[in-house]
């Protein structure tokens, strides 16, 4: 693929995904400056699915939005002004380049997973490896950018939800750095059961504060953050893990993961000079499963497959399935599928996996699953325990219980497809905070 | 002329502002909700907030979110709310009745049956906490076709440009939150308060209530004087909360000492 350096016009910009800027070629080399061009090309087009949300953060027909308090809505519109200023300003993605690249580690390998290709019998599989980043996750794309606003913005307190602590690890590492307040909310219950990530954020100097309302897990943990935030607004910037909560943080979130899948996009053809088929990824909240979809939202051939976290099974009762077993609803700022009963209580969900276990989805997912463009589908606790096992075992990567719901599904379906096929699973995180969960199921004790 | 605006009408005309308490749905169960629903009027309440529980109260501070929990504990809903309502209205045809609460409960109903029905139950008047004008387009005409106002919240945050945009389609009464922050937990000064209302008054002939923050009766005495009315919640239901044996059951004190609270802020507010 021919490197093309030329700056892209600043009234695109703006229409346009998060991309590292071009002229940064000393920090972000080769790769991420065709990725941006192919981002950029590709958002411009008419009729693009790459274009939403709305001005008022809206996703089809009234996904979305910005469903919060009065006290809040001047912030929002403050963050969404600012957002546009930033993303039409190449300094910021200069800057923003620059931490990817020296500081996250970007950008992560495809790896060819050669043994686990061997053992399905059938479809290519190949891997994105966000567990490479720093922190050991995708997340630390998102709150990168998140971080270099509110720095811009002169907030000095961040405030952060977390489920299974990656979120909130990633977070206290970037105060860490900028030398920022940080205060994380997590469930109860996920502080017991991610003991080694509440311990990092606490040697990062971050203040942790379990959350004990409700079953104590990330839903809680977000009410909390949105209280303190709606508190402390004069010094405090909510930093949004995922790709939901009210515009603009799903299509924000959206524009700093979608690094993920423009690496893709250039990895994929050189290595064979082709866009991939399938893409596989986990969604809780949806931010790996975004990064890796948007990019490709506007290449038909490509199949982009969601997998939630079934639980122990989609009609089980004990579910995070949102998009296969919840229906539209509004909850924490946005308008989207929700786990609820039929008095529009929301349900608790459940997942093995810490990350997961949200009754809720971005509202992006949700709309991509309306017209049809995105495949949603469930793999159990059982499935994913099996899956990590095998990864673990055939490629050498240990993955977060999250990413091995994607392995699963790929797993499956990997057999029923020809070996021409392309398929990538996006490795959104490493599996070392998830030993103890993995150990308890397998019936070890450590 | 609908019933909420009948009242600060007559109240002003008496010269004085409105006590507006709070009370949520089916806490600690329903019939001790409806009791205290049905004596507040006689205790001072001059127009009523009723909560509709939601599991998510992401507005609300502790008080509140403990009241929505054992609400929905004892089973509180849409229609068992409007029940209450609609038995509160056989003996009381005057005093404003406001459902407060969140939007997904109501969409779950369905929005147009929703207005239908909690007008027909004997509502006035509705406050949606996360449902800001940007996003009341869907809840706009059927609630005009039935009557019922939608009050709009108005912030120590909302500049002027916002205010317009607010106070537009804004009938019944103006919410002033007092506060940034969560209900319950702190409190404006009278100066913040009196600093706050010229802009109000010069953008809305509607009344203006404040809440958030009002805890004692000298409280809501200065609140319902330097605007039209006083919202009281949390410190109603802290009350309650107090009362309630160790499974969260109403115990004989629980009305008593809520309606005597109520008392001693009706009499500040009238100045008796």
């Amino acid at each position: 693929m021919r490197v093309n350096r030329r700056l892209p016009r600043m009234d695109a910009l703006d229409k346009h995904c998060y991309t590292a800027r071009p002229d940064t070629s000393a920090a972000s080399g080769g790769l991420n400056t065709q990725a941006g061009m192919a981002a950029m090309t590709d958002g411009a087009r008419v009729n693009s699915l790459r274009s939403g949300p709305d001005a008022s953060g809206h996703f089809g027909d009234g996904l979305g939005g910005r469903f919060v308090a009065e006290t809040l809505m001047p912030l929002l519109l403050e963050l969404d002004a600012a957002y546009k200023t930033a993303k039409a300003d190449p300094a910021f993605h200069k800057e923003l380049a620059y931490y990817l690249k020296d500081y996250v580690g970007r950008p992560s390998p495809l790896w060819f997973a050669q043994r686990l290709t061997a053992e399905c019998g059938g479809a290519k599989i190949y891997m994105k490896r966000e567990e490479l980043n720093h922190t050991g996750s995708h997340k630390l794309n998102n709150v990168m950018g998140q971080i270099l606003l509110a720095h811009r913005m002169g907030r000095t307190r961040i405030v952060a939800e977390t489920g299974a602590g990656q979120h909130g690890v990633a977070t206290a590492t970037v105060c860490a750095l900028f030398g920022m307040q940080c205060v994380i909310y997590m469930g109860a219950t996920d502080v017991a059961r991610q003991a080694p990530n509440v311990f990092r954020m606490k040697l990062l100097g971050a203040e942790v504060v379990p959350v004990t309302a409700g079953a104590g897990t990330l839903k809680d943990a977000m009410n909390e953050a949105m209280r303190d935030w709606v508190a402390n607004i004069h010094n405090t910037y909510f930093l949004v893990g995922t790709v939901a909560g009210p515009h603009p943080y799903p299509a924000m979130v959206r524009d700093f993961q979608s690094v993920i899948g423009d690496e893709v996009k250039v990895q994929m053809h050189e290595a064979e000079g082709r866009l991939p088929d399938v893409i596989v990824a986990a969604i809780g909240g949806g931010s790996n499963a975004m990064g890796i979809f948007h990019p490709f939202l506007d290449d038909p051939s490509v199949k982009l497959i969601g997998v939630e976290a079934a639980g122990h099974g989609l009609d089980s009762g004990k579910t995070a399935a949102s998009i296969e077993r919840g229906s539209r609803g509004v909850l924490h700022g946005n308008r989207t599928y929700l786990l609820q009963d039929e008095n529009g209580q929301i349900i608790e969900a459940h997942s093995i996996s810490a990350g997961l276990d949200y009754p809720g989805v971005g509202p992006e997912h949700s709309w991509l699953h309306e017209i049809g463009r995105a495949e949603y589908v469930g793999v159990t606790d059982d499935e994913a325990l099996e899956a990590f096992q095998t990864c673990t075992r055939t490629e050498g990567i240990i993955p977060a219980l999250e990413s091995a719901h994607a392995i699963a599904h790929a797993v499956k379906i990997a057999p029923t497809l020809s070996p021409e096929t392309l398929l990538v699973i996006n490795i959104s995180g490493r599996g070392d905070k998830d030993i103890f969960t993995v150990a308890e199921h397998l019936g070890v004790k450590l | 002329m609908s019933r909420i605006a009948r009242r600060f009408a007559a109240l002003k005309a008496e010269g004085r502002g409105a006590l507006i308490p709070y009370l949520e749905a089916c806490d600690p169960d329903f019939d001790t909700s409806l009791a205290l629903l049905k004596a507040m009027p006689e205790a001072g309440a001059d127009l009523i907030e009723i909560g509709m529980p939601f599991s998510d109260p992401s507005a609300d501070g502790p008080i509140i979110q403990l009241a929505a929990r054992r609400g929905l504990k004892a089973g509180a809903t849409m229609p068992r709310l409007f029940e209450m309502v609609r038995s509160f209205r056989e003996q009381d045809a005057d005093t404003p009745i406001i459902l407060m609460g969140y939007l997904n409960p109501i969409e779950a109903y369905g929005i147009d049956r929703f207005c239908v029905d909690a007008a027909a139950a004997g509502i006035d008047g509705l406050i949606i906490v996360d449902m800001p004008p940007e996003e009341a387009g869907p809840m706009q005409a059927p609630a005009r076709a039935a009557g019922l106002d939608i009050i709009r919240l108005i912030a120590p945050t909302t500049d002027d440009a916002r205010l317009k945009l607010v106070l537009n389609h804004a009938s019944g009464f103006v919410y002033y939150v007092s506060i940034t922050g969560i209900t319950g937990t702190r409190s404006a000064s009278d100066e913040d308060l009196r600093a706050a209302l010229p802009r109000l008054r010069a953008a809305t002939d509607l009344p203006i209530a404040i809440g958030f923050g009002i805890r004692t009766p000298q409280q809501a005495a200065s609140a319902s004087r330097i605007a039209d009315g006083a919202v009281v919640a949390s410190a109603l239901l802290a009350t309650l909360a107090e009362t309630l044996d160790g499974e969260g059951r109403a115990t004989e004190r629980t009305l008593p000492d809520v309606l005597a609270q109520l008392r001693e802020l009706g009499a500040a507010v009238r100045g008796t």
